[in-house]
């Protein structure tokens, strides 16, 4: 027995500590601290950095320092064991403290409004009197009407000697809080949930190239239980400028070596802003690279000048033929990125393929005729004595950047994030405002006595109410 | 008539404004203040129009859909917009509290930003977005933030002259508080200024302006002279406002505007402020990361001081209406609210490194 009652006094204040305001209070403070600390030390960076950086305040004590902070956490101090458990704390207070306070609220929530007798109109906050013409049944038609027009729906309770007419709204606005509260609790555990059943990894995809799984951080492999391949990646550039329109990537999704369709097609664009999802994983355009190989194909669309057209591929150092004419084609060199200096030299700017160019060497019957650069972003240097040649593309050259992620607790943090808006609104916009208008005869006029009590913002609600009486004399 | 003329239009408007605005107050005649605010909008309306132009200049260059023409990816387009939602909040004030003592306060501030920022051969062309940027999400975040930021900057004002008419002894804590902070936001208001006519800023973005130039020319320049002489100059601004604190007080006292209203303006700015950067800076934002980084939360410094900033705020509401705190204590807090916004803005990129200079380009 006494045992049982300890336990309870136990459970009571631990109850009574999670729910109070003051932990609250605190645990905001002492997040926004060590959240502080956090982005001053560079999180999970190279010691170095950050013993740089502490060198700054504490000079040569940096490297102890470091290890202090290190050991505590403080280099990867938001997956920190403590950090986390504040977050524990911190939702453990949102979660009792709301149920705490949520019996009081639901029992005013859930309660309509009902006629009040004159003692307790007296004590609401917000009174008004005035006299109207006419008799009891045209009033309350008036008073109905106008209510109505400001969005209540009017009730009548009949009384000795006159009548009262009742009305609320937003009665459910009192929630708001609770419900912003509990949009917070959604969120934690949808971002528990992406943290134990999801990963987050990342894929550099060559080009013409497929593979079966992705990378962590640390290099762990990821299986992907299905293979990705990269098609194509392009960036393409507003016009000349070095500024990046887009990246794009056109990826296939393969089931044992099968190409699948994916909204109906077996190829999927992909860019910055839209990825691709695939059986709980999305893959994101997150960087790219250059590194060409031997296999890597030169892309033309070569026309004559007589308008016969053909499409050509080749490696480094292999010709084509322009078409009805016996002039050959040979790439002889290669540039990513081709500028031109002030004293018109040319050289390469970038290691990407910012503004690919291919220098063409053209012979007739093995007799060298001429040479040029070809550049992919400029049509005028396509043009070429003997017809049109069109670079298109360096293809197997480039690499796409893939961010590739599971989270299957992404959806309860969207949902969260949506009642939480829903809750701040009610929280701050919307409050639960009820009025009572009693009507008595006096001498063939009707007195109008008004009560009203609103939850907060109570100028506005006056302000309304004084439109209401204006409207009710004219 | 392009998009300049219009602003230029609204910050003559916004200095005029200003004259009348303290004419009013000094003569109490109510057809000035009609006068006053008629100015006002008028401005307002013409950097209205400036902002729809320029959009459709945007527009234009940008070839990406309406969605896509906002203009606000610049420096120069934030603060133009920044300008545009404090007058919005000043008019809404002045309309709904019946009072125009703040328009001499608030109708200063955007006509010199306007001035300056034309003054200051800021970059004003317009650059097409890279990749990263191309999200309506983004455009999302980006315009609810300003919004939340100029009620917050509003709150900041109005507490700051809490403090100030409700304070009167130097060696209080309060008083120590809210002319320091004053001192040194001037001060940095100042040096910024400075930036930006030595360099005549050529960069595209916030972000790359605030890592290459902000406090160049001072705490930050080369020379260790001028940054030994940028900060004593700083200490003795700072030094001068704690000296000469009460003139503010004087000065709020004869506009007569009461403490109350001070401190009910600051918080209806808070409840505003607070559900849309909850809304636009952190849900949209981390949409917005969700979609372009495939992490919707990384902890980067921005994120994190984003939320730091929220806690604040988030503190400043518990506090005020669960444990009863008012006066000074909860002014401090909505100050440091502020101060928070400010370093998420701008001391992130400054001083802390993060995935956020990926949108910098
Ligand atoms: C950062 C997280 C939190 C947010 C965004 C938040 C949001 C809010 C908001 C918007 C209000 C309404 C304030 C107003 O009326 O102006 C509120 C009230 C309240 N909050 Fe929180 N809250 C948070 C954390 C907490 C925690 C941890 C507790 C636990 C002790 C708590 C307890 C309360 C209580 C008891 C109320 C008053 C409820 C009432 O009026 O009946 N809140 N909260």
């Amino acid at each position: 027995m006494s045992n049982k009652k300890e336990n309870q006094g136990i459970v009571d204040r631990v109850w009574s500590f999670f729910s109070s305001i003051t932990l609250a209070v605190v645990v905001f403070s002492v997040i926004s601290l060590t959240s502080i600390v956090g982005t001053i030390i560079e999180q999970g960076a190279d010691p170095e950095r950050n013993i740089k950086l502490l060198s700054k305040f504490f000079g040569d004590a940096s490297p102890t320092v470091f290890r202090i902070l290190d050991s505590l956490g403080f280099t990867n101090m938001f997956h920190s064991w403590w950090f986390i458990a504040l977050l524990f704390v911190f939702a453990a207070n949102l979660i009792i403290c709301s149920l705490d306070r949520l019996p009081r609220i639901w029992n005013i929530v859930k309660e309509p409004i009902k006629p009040l007798s004159i003692d307790l109109l007296n004590t609401m906050p917000i009174k008004r009197e005035m006299v109207l013409k006419g008799k009891i049944d045209n009033a309350k038609g008036v008073i109905e009407s106008a209510l109505n027009r400001i969005g209540f729906k009017a009730n009548v309770h009949l009384q000795d000697n006159g009548l009262q007419i009742y009305a609320e709204r937003g009665r459910y606005s009192r929630l708001g809080v609770y419900v912003t509260h509990f949009s917070i609790i959604l969120i934690l555990i949808g971002a528990v949930a992406g943290i134990f059943f999801g990963f987050n990894a990342s894929l550099n995809l060559l080009e013409g190239t497929t593979s079966a799984v992705a990378y962590m951080r640390n290099g762990k492999e990821i299986p992907l239980g299905f293979e990705i391949g990269c098609n194509d990646f392009e960036v393409s550039f507003y016009e000349n400028s070095d500024t990046p329109k887009s990246y794009k990537s056109w990826l296939t999704i393969l089931e044992n070596g099968r190409p699948v369709k994916i909204n109906g097609k077996e190829v999927t664009e992909i860019d910055v802003n839209s990825p691709l999802r695939y059986k709980g994983i999305t893959f994101y355009q997150s960087s790219y690279g250059f590194s060409p190989t031997k296999d890597s194909l030169f892309k033309f669309s070569v026309t004559s000048n007589d308008g016969k057209k053909q499409d050509v591929q080749l490696k480094f150092g292999e010709s084509f033929n322009i078409p009805g004419t016996n002039i050959m084609g040979k790439v002889a060199d290669f540039s990513p990125a081709l500028g031109i200096d002030e004293a018109g030299r040319m050289f390469t700017y970038a290691e990407m393929m910012n503004n690919p160019a291919v220098l063409v060497e053209f012979t007739e019957n093995g007799k060298p005729k001429y040479n040029q650069w070809i550049l992919k972003r400029y049509p005028q240097t396509w043009r070429v004595p003997d017809g049109m040649v069109e670079f298109k593309d360096l293809w197997g050259a480039q690499y796409t950047g893939l961010q590739v992620r599971k989270d299957p607790g992404v959806w309860i943090v969207y949902l969260g994030s949506l009642v939480m808006a829903v809750g701040l609104y009610a929280a701050f916009f919307m409050s639960h405002r009820r009025i009572w208008v009693t009507l008595k005869d006096e001498k063939g006029s009707t007195k109008v006595t008004i009560a009203a009590s609103v939850n907060k913002n109570k100028a506005a609600f006056e302000q309304k109410i004084e439109k209401l009486l204006g409207g009710l004399h004219g | 008539m392009d998009s300049s003329q219009f602003f230029g239009i609204s910050s003559i408007a916004y200095i005029l404004a200003m004259v009348a605005y303290i004419a009013y107050l000094v003569f109490r005649n109510s057809t000035l203040g009609i006068i006053a605010t008629t100015i006002t909008s008028v401005g307002f309306i013409s950097q209205t129009i400036a902002f729809f132009i320029r959009g459709k200049e945007f527009y234009d260059i940008g070839q990406m859909g309406i969605m896509r023409a906002i203009p606000l990816t610049n420096l120069y387009e934030s603060l133009i917009f920044f300008v545009w939602c404090l007058i919005l909040s000043y008019l809404i004030i002045e309309w709904k509290y019946k009072n125009r003592s703040f328009g001499a306060f608030i109708t200063p501030i955007a006509g010199m930003a306007l001035a300056f920022i034309d003054i200051s051969g800021m970059d004003k062309n317009i650059h097409p977005l890279i990749p990263a940027l191309q999200s309506n999400w983004l455009l999302a975040h980006v315009t609810l933030s300003f919004i939340a930021y100029a009620t917050f900057a509003i709150s900041f004002a109005t507490s700051i002259m809490y403090l100030a008419v409700t304070t009167g002894n130097k060696k209080s804590g309060a008083y120590i508080f809210w002319t320091v902070t004053l001192g040194i936001f001037i001060s940095i208001l100042v040096t910024m200024g400075i930036d930006f006519l030595t360099f005549k800023v050529v960069a595209r973005t916030s972000e790359a302006f605030i890592k290459s130039y902000l406090f160049k020319a001072t705490f930050r320049s080369a020379s260790g002279l001028i940054v030994l002489f940028s900060y004593a100059a700083s200490a003795v601004f700072v030094y001068l406002v704690w000296r000469y604190g009460y003139v503010l007080k004087k000065l709020i006292e004869s506009f007569s505007i009461s403490p109350d209203l001070l401190d009910d303006l600051t918080y209806k700015n808070i409840a505003i402020g607070f559900p849309i950067f909850t809304l636009g800076g952190l849900i949209f934002g981390a949409i917005w990361a969700d979609q372009a980084w495939g992490k919707y939360w990384s902890w980067d410094p921005k994120e994190t001081w984003s939320l730091i900033t929220w806690f604040v705020y988030a503190f400043y509401l518990h506090a005020r209406f669960l444990r009863g705190w008012r006066g000074h204590k909860i002014a401090i807090v909505a100050v440091i609210g502020f101060v928070s916004t400010l370093f998420t803005y701008l001391g992130v990129n400054l001083l802390l490194s993060g995935l956020h200079s990926y949108g910098g380009g």
